[in-house]
């Protein structure tokens, strides 16, 4: 009798480049990024740690609505994102407001998502990607199937999606890699582990001791990666998209992550269930401060050049939430004329009461 | 008596029953140690321990397919759905397995599971979080639907949705949640399911309603009282089955009546209680019975929540058109 799973777990180790140190510790596996393309990472991340910061400013102060913190995943979702074309798309889950917004949505937009405005969705031409989604794990499964049309129309791109560690149990998960894996369609599945599904430690979602181990019953490519060090996340996109391209099928990417905030601004207190020892260990690994030392020793980034992206992070969002503000309300109407191609004679009635309750 | 909230009088009776029923377990996606993201399950696992009160893996269909194995194992599951939009992952384990083991096998198992959800509009949350889906679940033969709308009724209808042998849905909703305080015993007490409350008398017009809209009625009634107008308004607290005695009583002596839901006004309970009352007392009526239901679209989540959701001014609209029919 030959049992597997020892075998398949131990095959799995933690991928990175760039130590806590901003050391580089695989130089075989550095990703070939120009200087100006590591300062424009860089940037990003800096640039969303700050637009994190002031997001949640905003919700405090009533002026915006759901909102799920970033600060901690800023290597694994822009690491991501940056390893993509343009012609990708992103399905993105309710924390990944970022990847989109570096995938093209304007910044207004993204912040009236946060409040429920269905403008915020209307995504101008050209930035592939669907709205985050609400519903944990559902998008894994309609990322096969916008792979899979991607294969049938003989594109060269991928179909790239998000969830948590939580999402790793809906059978929607399994569901996406397998049928994705079945068609050899060109998928990227990226688990972000930040190690809580709100309150849930990942010891007891599953007893796998990785999450990129499920790959495996898929049948499809899996990867563990340091999601708080880019340049290994950016690495293992770029290769697993490659290979997805190049007709060689789907790969799931784990990334070992932290949120440093609560789960969104409606009321959760981490506090309840992490300790604060928890936090600064994984604070310690914060993926800006590597990635500053690592470009400070090359002598690609000062606090001069830091600075200057917050000022221009903090002028951006401003008059994004400026643009955010004179944007027309959301009426009742609007919904209505969103429902279907066209107005149902029950609707019509409807639309009529309200337009009246509206212009009150 | 003490004074609770009905998050309170939720837990309390969740406590009452796991101390009474070894049993009875408590589990859903944060439930544990994290007491629920709206502090339901709160302490329940330190009092009880991780074998009694335990967090799920994150999956409703999971969530759900665990309480019908358990139940099959003897145990009388209280689970929690985190918010009720995501009860369409979980549909096939609740309609298509849970509803139907009575009649599937004869009558010789049952699933004495009550699925806990907070629902219901008002409390600003995002998309698919505050969907009144009660409509859904009351289309499902082989559930019962409870939904209570004070403190008072939270606990004894938990108590006997609980105890009930059949699968019950106990949709609690969020605005009611910490909203206000009553009265409600320590001791355990448990409120018959199918019966209807006349939350207040009155001779001219019949209000039907249920959780939060109870409380618009209950406001357009006071209202309604300064133009001489005595409204009824009767808070069914069980959606599946209806207590049509207490509401055809109440037509009897009204002749006029308005249905009042949050939910939208397509297929709903209002429908389905309207079409009873005109096929059991059409002779009775001295006007059309009128709905008050929101539009007919996805719920307005966030943005034109206060314009979509019916209020206490839509109650006595409907009120006086049926007075002045």
């Amino acid at each position: 009798m030959k049992r597997t799973l020892e075998n398949i777990e131990d095959q799995f180790e933690t991928f990175q480049i760039l130590n806590e140190d901003g050391k580089i510790i695989n130089e075989d596996a550095m990703p070939d990024l120009s200087d100006d393309e590591l300062k424009e990472l860089m940037h990003r991340m800096v640039y969303t740690r700050i637009l994190d910061q002031r997001s949640i400013a905003l919700n405090r102060q009533g002026r915006l609505g759901f909102y799920a913190p970033t600060a901690g995943q800023e290597a694994s979702q822009l690491g991501t994102q940056y390893a993509l074309e343009k012609e990708d798309f992103i399905l993105p889950a309710y924390r990944d407001v970022p990847q989109i917004i570096w995938h093209g949505l304007p910044l207004y937009q993204a912040f009236l998502f946060s409040r429920g405005h269905y403008h915020g969705n209307q995504f101008p031409e050209g930035v592939n990607a669907l709205s985050p989604q609400i519903i944990i794990g559902a998008q894994y499964v309609q990322t096969a199937g916008v792979a899979l049309g991607m294969k049938k129309r003989g594109q060269k791109s991928v179909a790239i999606t998000y969830t948590g560690d939580g999402g790793t149990s809906q059978g929607d998960f399994y569901e996406g890699m397998n049928f994705a894996g079945a068609y050899k369609a060109p998928a990227i599945f990226v688990v972000q582990n930040n190690h809580f599904a709100i309150s849930v430690p990942v010891e007891k979602q599953t007893a796998a001791k990785t999450l990129a181990q499920k790959a495996v019953a898929a049948g499809i490519e899996g990867i563990q990666v340091d999601g708080m060090d880019v340049l290994a996340v950016y690495a293992a996109t770029k290769d697993a998209r490659e290979r997805a391209v190049n007709g060689e099928g789907p790969t799931l990417i784990e990334t070992l992550t932290y949120r440093y905030g609560p789960h969104t601004m409606a009321g959760d207190d981490p506090t309840r269930y992490r300790t604060e020892d928890l936090d600064s260990e994984w604070e310690k690994k914060d993926p800006l401060v590597r990635f500053r030392k690592f470009l400070e020793n090359k002598g690609l980034w000062s606090e001069d050049e830091e600075n200057k992206v917050i000022d221009k992070a903090k002028d951006e969002i401003k008059a994004a939430i400026k643009k955010a503000d004179e944007y027309p309300k959301q009426k009742v109407t609007d919904l209505m004329e969103n429902m279907y191609e066209e107005l149902p004679a029950h609707l019509q009635e409807q639309m009529e009461e309200y337009k009246a309750k509206e212009s009150k | 008596m003490a004074q609770m909230t009905m998050i309170q009088a939720i837990t309390d009776a969740l406590r009452i029953e796991l101390k009474n029923d070894e049993n009875v377990l408590v589990f859903g996606e944060d439930v544990g140690q994290n007491g629920g993201v709206f502090r339901a399950t709160e302490g329940l696992q330190d009092q009880f321990g991780e074998d009694r009160v335990f967090d799920t893996p994150l999956a409703e269909s999971g969530i759900g397919g665990l309480a019908f194995g358990l139940a099959m194992q003897g145990f009388r599951p209280v689970p929690e759905i985190q918010f009720f939009g995501f009860v369409y992952e979980a549909m096939d384990a609740i309609s298509g397995q849970i509803a139907r083991i009575r009649y599937r096998s004869g009558g010789t198992q049952n699933a004495p599971i009550t699925i806990r959800s907070p629902f219901g509009g008002g409390v600003h949350t995002p998309e698919l979080h505050a969907d009144s889906l009660e409509g859904l679940m009351a289309q499902q033969p082989g559930l019962k639907v409870v939904i209570p709308s004070t403190p008072y009724d939270a606990k004894g209808l938990l108590l006997a949705s609980i105890r009930d042998n059949d699968p019950v849905v106990f949709l609690e909703h969020m605005k009611l949640y910490r909203s206000f305080r009553a009265e409600v015993p320590e001791e355990e007490y448990t409120i018959e399911l199918g019966k209807a409350d006349v939350k207040r008398e009155g001779s001219d017009v019949t209000l039907v309603a249920y959780g939060a809209m109870v409380h618009s009625c209950l406001k357009a009634a006071e209202e309604l009282e300064k133009d001489g107008i005595q409204a009824e308004v009767i808070d069914l607290r069980t959606v599946m089955p209806i207590d049509f005695e207490t509401v055809l009583k109440s037509v009897e002596k009204t002749n006029r009546v308005v249905v009042v839901q949050e939910a939208q006004r397509q297929a709903g309970m209002a429908s389905h209680i309207i079409a009873e009352i005109q096929e059991k007392a059409i002779l009775h009526l001295e006007a059309p019975v009128l709905r008050v239901a929101a539009p007919d679209t996805v719920y307005a989540f966030t943005q034109a929540e206060e314009v979509w959701l019916p209020n206490y001014n839509d109650i006595i609209e409907r009120v006086n058109q049926v007075i002045n029919f």
